[in-house]
């Protein structure tokens, strides 16, 4: 099946790296920030900023640091001086859609090898501001980031009548997961299922610790041909496929729930891969969930559970780490969110996964992985699939 | 066709930045009345330095201090300056190149017309006499006449204004570690834009309505489907829309969240509901907030009508209309 991009240079992950991702990365520059991570990623692939011939740059709203168009101050940091430079822009999914652009690069054989790499630092920003402009003649609301998502939320519970206690699970799984994830930036040691439970109750059905984090962070991925991987120094994670898709944030017919955009692009990235049957075919997923309650959301929408059932699948522990499907043994966005970086580090999570380099946060014998990243108002959606074999063109 | 509204509108936040080691140092240097630059592999001296070298894209952190003196290499007359710009009365935007830098550096020029202005011309800087550590410390830049003597190789060449300049700017840069008491590591640097919004046709024919109390959409003539408020375009279809109609009053709660953390600058208390909301007739659902019933007794499928309060365009909240709540089946669609 992976017949279908015949013709394409096969593309293989050889370096990733992460910063310590943390509330307030005081420390560094923003140029400091991305250095630390694009550094660890050459380091890993062994090679050198001549080695690299362009670099894709991701971040959500500029508005964010309110730096524009930061890839221009970046590109000392980035060495890109006399490279090509692009900038990527999807929202929430920017840090996955980076890598895609960059992956392509290398598949059209435009360039060899291409340094792709994702940041946020919120600490210097203001993301709420960023999203909640007071525009004239609107009626200001000011619900909130969880006032956004809460409703979507009450709508699935609604939809699958599945049992309230789910979300905390997804949360309680992910905050430990994170312990394993040195780069993770909550560190909740010794957090128990009850204290997820009682913590207070921000947008019902959304409690405090089914919440995402604000984050500094960047994360960075060395893409390369078949001829680059040969030279590896580490196994690498090979694309075996890549996809994204848009849809407008609100329009009659929009589904919050299972956005059409989201089930279009797994089927797409399911088809490159040759992937007939998701659940039983990925090891393991790197998934976008903000808010606890769309890890089952997302199972529904990715075809890992049928609809309805995706909180049967949380609930039986198939999604912990030692369960038949793990999703997130990073820790997750849950744990971890510098947002344009949030992508690209559940694309790198899984390339770790499958080329058995994540440490004590491994799946035992992953060989295919999904990372999954959205954004805007379910608004863009940008996926892999990555293998430990290179694929069969 | 009402008139098409248009207001000012205002972005303003005080972004932080962290600075750093090499912006520390300069920043820090610029309080001290030192310029710093950095010297790079190749060993050029840039001011303002950066951290990681342009051409090897190495880790560059080799400080060096610079003369107060330059040379502008280029510039350009701003004859209306505008808020918050460096100075109040007409200036230039000067490039200048400072003794013992191989880079120039953005700042403004302190003269009294254009004609006082050249490429090649002597300027040094005038501090500002409060300092904190940010490039406004250089408070501007002010013409400046080379002192005779003061290089000897420039005083035998009195009148060569563009030699002794080219003589001064190789004086070499001294080496410089950087550190300086009570460093600062961030700063803040407030942004602000300003533009004029639009909401453009089909919002306002929706506005003009809601001011009279009425609440309208347009129809999709392709899929049918009313979108309130509209866009003057069908999202789905990409035609244009343009049969008005008229939805609710009332309408049906689809789903919702209570809200218990009050919202910076919302003067609304907490706990309430903020609920997406069907109106018959509407295809898809708005958002608004739920009044007139305790938070904890909302509920999907509750029927609403909206309230309008003083002279607000838009309704304040919603509240119960006391019909028997709609079937999960009739709104299913419209979460």
């Amino acid at each position: 099946m992976s017949g279908q991009r015949t013709g394409r240079e096969p593309v293989a992950v050889v370096g990733i790296g992460q910063t310590k991702h943390a509330a307030a990365r005081r420390d560094v520059s923003l140029a400091g920030l991305v250095r630390e991570a694009a550094l660890r990623a050459l380091d890993d692939a062994q090679l050198s900023w001549a080695d690299v011939d362009a670099v894709v740059l991701g971040k959500a709203p500029d508005f964010f640091e309110g730096v524009m168009m930061p890839e221009l101050y970046l590109a000392d940091a980035l060495g890109a001086a006399g490279k090509p430079v692009l900038r990527v822009h999807t929202a929430g999914s920017v840090g996955g859609s980076t890598a895609l652009v960059a992956a392509d690069l290398v598949a059209a054989r435009v360039q060899r090898t291409v340094l792709a790499v994702a940041f946020e630092k919120q600490s210097e920003s203001n993301a709420m501001w960023g999203l909640s402009l007071p525009v004239p003649f609107q009626q200001p609301l000011l619900a909130g980031a969880g006032g956004f998502f809460a409703p979507h939320v009450r709508a699935y519970i609604r939809r699958s009548g599945a049992p309230g206690g789910v979300g905390a699970l997804v949360a309680y799984k992910d905050r430990r997961n994170a312990l394993r994830n040195p780069w993770a930036h909550l560190h909740e040691h010794g957090i128990t299922l009850e204290q997820v439970r009682s913590s207070p109750m921000l947008w019902d059905p959304v409690r405090y610790s089914e919440t995402c984090p604000s984050s500094d962070g960047a994360c960075a991925v060395v893409l390369t041909d078949r001829a680059g991987a040969a030279r590896a120094p580490h196994p690498p994670a090979w694309v075996h496929g890549g996809a994204m898709r848009s849809e407008p944030t609100l329009f009659a017919g929009k589904d919050f729930v299972s956005p059409r955009a989201g089930r279009d692009c797994a089927a797409e990235v399911y088809r490159q891969a040759g992937i007939t049957d998701p659940r039983r075919e990925i090891d393991v997923a790197e998934l976008y969930v903000p808010f606890s309650w769309y890890e089952p959301m997302w199972l529904e929408n990715l075809g890992f559970a049928a609809e309805g059932e995706g909180w049967k699948l949380t609930a039986s522990g198939a999604t912990e780490p030692g369960g038949e499907l793990p999703v997130n043994p990073s820790g997750g966005v849950l744990s971890t969110n510098p947002i344009g970086a949030s992508g690209l580090i559940r694309f790198a999570e899984a390339a770790l996964q499958v080329r058995g380099t994540a440490g004590e946060h491994q799946v035992d014998g992953a060989r295919t992985a999904l990372g999954h990243a959205y954004g805007g108002g379910a608004q863009f959606f940008s996926m892999w699939v990555v293998g430990r074999r290179p694929p069969t063109t | 066709m009402p008139e098409i509204l248009t207001a000012p509108l205002t972005v303003s936040f005080p972004f932080t930045r962290s600075l750093g080691p090499v912006q520390s140092a300069f920043l820090t240097g610029l309080r001290e009345r030192t310029v710093l630059g950095v010297r790079t592999t190749d060993g050029r001296v840039l001011v303002p330095p950066v951290e990681y070298d342009p051409v090897t894209a190495g880790e560059i952190r080799d400080l060096a201090e610079v003369a107060p003196t330059g040379t502008v290499t280029t510039w350009a007359w701003n004859p209306a300056p505008r808020d918050k710009q460096p100075l109040r009365t007409p200036f230039a935007w000067v490039l200048v190149r400072l003794d013992g830098a191989d880079t120039a550096l953005l700042h403004v020029l302190d003269a009294p017309g254009p004609h006082a202005v050249r490429t090649g011309m002597r300027v040094r800087i005038r501090w500002a006499p409060e300092r904190t550590g940010a490039i406004t410390d250089i408070g501007c830049f002010e013409p400046y006449e080379d002192e005779p003597g003061e290089d000897e190789t420039a005083a035998g060449k009195a009148g060569a204004g563009e030699d002794r300049a080219r003589e001064a700017g190789h004086r070499p840069a001294a080496p410089h570690d950087g550190v300086f008491d009570a460093p600062v590591t961030g700063i803040v640097t407030p942004a602000r834009l300003d533009y004029t919004y639009t909401p453009g046709r089909a919002m306002s024919r929706h506005l003009a309505a809601l001011a009279e109390h009425r609440i309208t959409g347009e129809r999709c003539p392709s899929c049918r489907k009313v979108h309130v408020p509209p866009r003057g375009v069908c999202p789905t279809c990409g035609v244009p829309t343009t049969e008005q109609t008229e939805v609710g009053p009332h309408g049906t709660v689809t789903t919702f969240c209570v809200v218990n953390i009050k919202a910076k600058g919302a003067g609304i208390d907490v706990p309430y509901v903020y609920a997406h909301i069907a109106l018959d007739g509407a295809d898809l659902a708005l958002h608004a907030r739920i009044g007139g019933i305790p938070y904890d007794e909302v509920r999907m499928g509750m029927r609403v009508a909206p309230v309008w309060t003083g002279d607000a365009r838009h309704p304040d909240h919603f509240r119960p209309t006391g019909e028997p709540d709609a079937a999960y089946d009739t709104y299913k669609e419209l979460l």
